[in-house]
């Protein structure tokens, strides 16, 4: 009974990680950077969402919509003014660039919201499911679940079948081959950060509905998870990043639960390095043999 | 003929930057001296210089060997703790301010550099940002043990325990304790000491990187394949590239722990990991001149942005974003280049007229 | 490329050298006595940061109104990093500051304590309330209770009022607040043989989930859990709770005050929770009601604890100055001397405590009260 309960609570935090990991993964794998913002849009989607529920009484499909605009547009923005300037320059130079737009994120942030914690206001409502004794199930790790498969679903059918997705596909392979072919690679990882920010915004929504604390640096320990959960599940696989990050969540629950919980980052980073030593490209990611 | 005179123009080069990094430390050791320089100037000078040492062995990994650390602060922590512990033991036997921190910095080296050989190993099977994350794992599992970690010294020895502070005699007192880590500590870094060891340094680079193994290292990260197939040994250089280089970190952490009187285990964080990392890249890889100009800068700037009071750090983001754009954008580069370009032949115009 | 990087160094390293230097005879001729404290206030501990600087530019403003003795403020921003406040600290230095209002968070203070001692500057810092900040440093004070000072009368406190048979603790172990009561709970509950069922920890990196805890504690039968931690995660705590229909007392101490005042949060979840601290906005005496109206006026949000313990440093440091007939031409080792021996003999009402005394090794003596949160509103436990 404890350990079932110990898998549920697992799977509802990584449901979490997992959520922020398919928006991480979306950009990361196809823009090929790592954008160390993307923690920081989860916090203004959140904000906005928040303002919107709490402040001004909308509904909360409203506030959801609103939030995912508002993302969409900042995540346009940030990819025009900081990365698209830098497309020809090393990945190394972006990652820093990424890294400023982080702190001015947060600290913009903290200046317009002030650094006051606010407690957010779940979107699905409190309670949950009672299966048995001790076995809860909230709302929350509910709509989470389901809006992770729905995303993964959503995002595979994308770029497997659509055009525009076939077009991501063929940028993060080789981004001065598929200009050859006529797709227009600054247009196309446009989309990629618009979709990786929608997301975000959702990823933001969720996360604060389940842990009700919204602050201006809410969303940096929770992007560098997700960055771990997919990079764990495998770089630029979508699968991947689900269960890269209910596995990261499940471990993280097992470890405080079973071991200790004074050194449960220490186990799970460790589980980590042991997975990554048996499959070094992740749980999903491909092998890729080098060329000379 | 050819490759001797590059390779004369790179020790030129090489020693430009030693020697202007001697002429800033006489300067500066003269207007501190003279009292010219502000309290904020003299108290950043041993840090300034431990982040010198941290940004030179970063970008011995990152930019020499190629491979991404997101985890160098976990080497400095290892340093700064095993350092101040073997210091604060010598304290108990010698009076001498720079013995007690010559033998602490040198454990603080050892015991990164042991460090550095166990996470080197992973190394040597993973890739790319696949490696970068165990890097990121390391910093965070290091963290974490410090952070429960208590040694304590009195009359009846050494206690060491894990999680539950232990039972010290009066006479004693903690090294290190918890989540406070390093309490109490006596200031033994001084600006020179810090300064002869970013020296030592960066000769032990520039002569690494000059040799046999600095070519055979860049050889690795140019292209692994080739290398390998003309009988590079991988494992030796890149064990040997991330000990030196957590070596070189050790000794920064254990000179910026003891410049202050007290240092805590979340110090050494992913956040500073990434700081690291911004001097490396800003500096330009490859680059120890870059690396010791960026470090230096970037660690003054919020120092000077303080006139913007609340918009600090969203001004030093900007600066940041900007720069990046300005060094890495052909567009803007070119821009800047066009203007100074015709300031130049203003200025000749004014001059012949 | 390369030009550009060294435009930009060239312009930067010539802004450095002006500041290098700029410091430099910029004394402040206004006769005001220069008060100077470092806090964090950017990032993720800003909140407690801003509470101080905002609650001492109240009182200094009044004492300014009143005429007479001057005061001049300022705050830096130390981040919550022992490296960034010695900066900050020297800022303030190089400012000529007389009296310093230490940090406002115990790691920094820790490290600016050893500075200030060195110096022969005095300081009283508000809040930053662990004992190594005071130790073996004759001019150092603390206005808020010192972490030992908490943890036992927390302990002292349940074990005489009956609270709870079987306890649990959940506390920050990479916090030095939490863990410092922590670990002094634990030795005067050994004492006073209360028994602990359940320790568990978090910390910042993973400060959302604590179903594992909450678990634990239930499953191992606790009727009270200690929550020594500040009020944003002990929220987290009571909603999961309720969340698992887990409904053990809970019990708080000075941190926990602010949860009332959070912006959304549901007042209903924190019924019933007990806390130990010399502060609540809800007050209904003259002075309380007086600070916590300025204050909402002027930020437009409620003051938390570190803003009445900043206001009352300033305070205290206004009434020793008056009785050590402190002037603004001394300078800071005058300054400091008058303070010692002021200090060790004040006895100073403010927002926090009556009668509040301190002694020679800096920790102040005031009386926690016991509070218990009633529809929405402290209600003394007495």
């Amino acid at each position: 009974m404890d350990f079932l309960s110990n898998v549920i609570n697992g799977i509802s935090l990584g449901s979490i990680y997992a959520i922020i990991a398919l928006g991480y993964t979306m950009v990361y794998g196809i823009a090929k950077m790592l954008n160390f913002a993307h923690g920081d849009v989860i916090m203004v989607g959140a904000y906005v969402c928040f303002f919107m529920t709490s402040r001004y009484n909308m509904p909360a499909i409203v506030g959801i919509l609103l939030s995912m605009f508002v993302c969409t547009v900042l995540g346009i923005m940030i990819e025009r003014l900081a990365y698209k300037p830098l497309r020809q320059a090393t990945s190394l130079a972006v990652l820093i660039t990424a890294i400023g737009m982080s702190y001015f994120l947060q600290n913009a942030a903290q200046l317009l919201w002030t650094s006051n914690p606010k407690v957010f206001k779940s979107v699905v409502g409190d309670g949950g499911i009672q299966l048995t004794e001790g076995l809860y199930v909230s709302y929350v790790t509910l709509v989470t679940i389901a809006a992770c498969v729905i995303i993964m679903i959503a995002l595979t059918v994308f770029t497997g079948k659509t055009k525009m997705g076939k077009a991501m596909r063929a940028c993060s392979e080789d981004k001065g081959a598929a200009q050859l072919m006529g797709i227009n690679v600054n247009t196309t990882i446009s989309i990629t950060f618009a979709i990786g920010s929608a997301l975000a915004a959702i990823a933001g929504v969720l996360l604060c509905s389940a842990y009700p604390n919204l602050v201006p640096t809410t969303g940096s320990m929770p992007g560098i998870k997700a960055f771990t959960a997919a990079v764990f599940g495998g770089i630029g696989s979508i699968p991947g990043a689900l269960i890269g990050g209910v596995l990261l969540g499940i471990i993280e629950i097992f470890a405080k639960a079973y071991i200790s919980t004074e050194i449960s980052d220490a186990i799970v980073f460790g589980v980590l390095i042991v997975v990554l030593l048996v499959k070094p490209t992740g749980l999903l990611g491909k092998k890729i043999s080098e060329k000379v | 003929m050819k490759g001797k005179k590059t390779l004369n123009k790179t020790s030129k080069n090489n020693f430009i930057t030693m020697g202007g990094l001697l002429l800033v430390y006489v300067i500066v050791l003269i207007l501190k001296e003279g009292g010219i320089t502000t309290n904020l100037i003299n108290g950043q000078l041993v840090p300034i210089c431990a982040y010198m040492i941290m940004a030179i062995s970063l970008n011995l990994t990152v930019g020499i060997l190629g491979e991404l650390s997101l985890g160098h602060a976990g080497f400095m922590s290892v340093g700064a703790f095993g350092g101040v512990f073997i210091g604060s033991l010598m304290q108990q036997v010698s009076d001498s301010k720079t013995l007690c921190l010559l033998v602490a910095v040198i454990a603080g080296g050892l015991m990164a550099a042991l460090a550095g050989l166990l996470i080197g190993i992973p190394v040597l099977r993973l890739r790319g940002d696949y490696l970068a994350i165990v890097t990121l794992a390391f910093g965070q599992i290091i963290k974490s043990i410090v952070n429960i970690l208590y040694i304590g010294l009195d009359s009846e020895g050494l206690h060491v325990a894990f999680i539950n502070k232990p039972e010290i005699l009066d006479d004693g007192k903690m090294i290190i304790s918890g989540s406070m880590g390093v309490v109490g500590n006596r200031k033994l870094s001084t600006f020179t000491f810090a300064f002869i060891v970013l020296m030592l340094c960066l000769i032990v680079i520039y002569n690494l990187i000059q040799s046999r193994t600095g070519r055979a290292i860049m050889a690795l990260r140019d292209n692994r394949i080739a290398a390998e197939s003309v009988g590079i040994n991988v494992t030796k250089y890149k064990l040997l590239v991330f000990s030196i280089s957590a070596a070189m970190a050790g000794m920064a952490g254990t000179i910026f722990a003891f410049n202050y009187s007290t240092v805590s285990p979340t110090k050494f964080d992913f956040n500073t990991s990434i700081l690291v990392l911004v001097f490396v890249v800003l500096g330009g890889l490859g680059s120890m001149r870059g690396s010791l100009i960026a470090a230096a800068l970037l660690t003054l700037l919020p120092e000077l942005l303080r006139e913007f009071s609340d918009y600090r750090m969203l001004v030093y983001a900007i600066v940041l974003i900007l720069v990046m754009l300005g060094t890495n954008n052909p567009k803007i580069r070119d821009f800047f280049a066009k203007m100074f370009a015709r300031k130049k032949t203003a200025k000749e115009e004014n001059a012949n007229g | 490329m390369k030009k550009m990087k060294k435009v930009v160094c060239f312009g930067l390293i010539s802004a450095m050298m002006l500041s290098a230097f700029a410091g430099c005879g910029k004394k402040s001729d206004s006769g005001a006595i220069r008060i100077g404290g470092t806090g964090p206030l950017t990032g993720g501990a800003a909140v407690y940061g801003m509470a101080a600087k905002r609650g001492a530019e109240i009182a200094v403003e009044e004492i300014n109104a009143l005429g007479g003795m001057q005061f001049e403020l300022r705050y830096e921003d130390d981040t919550h990093d022992a490296e960034k406040a010695v900066n900050a600290y020297n800022i303030l230095k190089d400012w000529n500051v007389q009296i310093s209002l230490g940090s406002v968070t115990s790691q920094p203070c820790v490290a600016t304590a050893a500075e200030t001692y060195a110096d022969r500057i005095f300081a009283l810092t508000p809040s930053a309330s662990a004992t190594d900040v005071t130790k073996g440093k004759d001019n150092m004070f603390q206005m808020c209770f010192s972490d030992p000072n908490q943890g036992s009368a927390s302990a002292q406190y349940i074990s005489e009022k009956k609270l709870g048979t079987k306890v649990a603790i959940i506390y920050k172990n990479d916090d030095v607040y939490s863990t410092g009561i922590f670990e002094t709970f634990m030795d005067k509950a050994d004492e006073l043989g209360i028994n602990v069922v359940s320790k568990t920890t978090f910390n910042t990196d993973s400060q959302n989930d604590f179903s594992v805890q909450l678990g634990e504690a239930q499953k191992a039968g606790a009727d009270l859990v200690f929550l020594p931690m500040y009020y944003e995660a002990a929220a987290l705590i009571l909603d999961q709770a309720k969340k698992m229909n887990y409904a053990p007392k809970f019990f708080g101490v000075d941190g926990m005050d602010g949860i009332l005042t959070l912006e959304g949060f549901d007042t209903s979840l924190a019924e019933g929770v007990m806390l130990l601290t010399p502060f609540s906005a809800d007050a209904t005496d003259e002075k309380t009601v007086n600070f916590v109206k300025k204050y909402n006026e002027k930020f437009g949000e409620t003051p938390n604890q570190f803003a009445a313990d900043a206001y009352d440093c300033v305070y205290a440091i206004y009434e020793a100055c008056q009785k050590g007939k402190v002037t603004s031409d001394m300078t800071a080792e005058e300054v400091c001397d008058i303070m010692i021996e002021q200090f060790t003999t004040l006895k100073f009402d403010g927002l926090t405590g009556a009668g509040m005394t301190w002694g020679k090794n800096g920790e102040v003596t005031k009386s926690p009260k016991g509070m218990v949160i009633e529809n929405g509103v402290y209600v003394g436990l007495d």
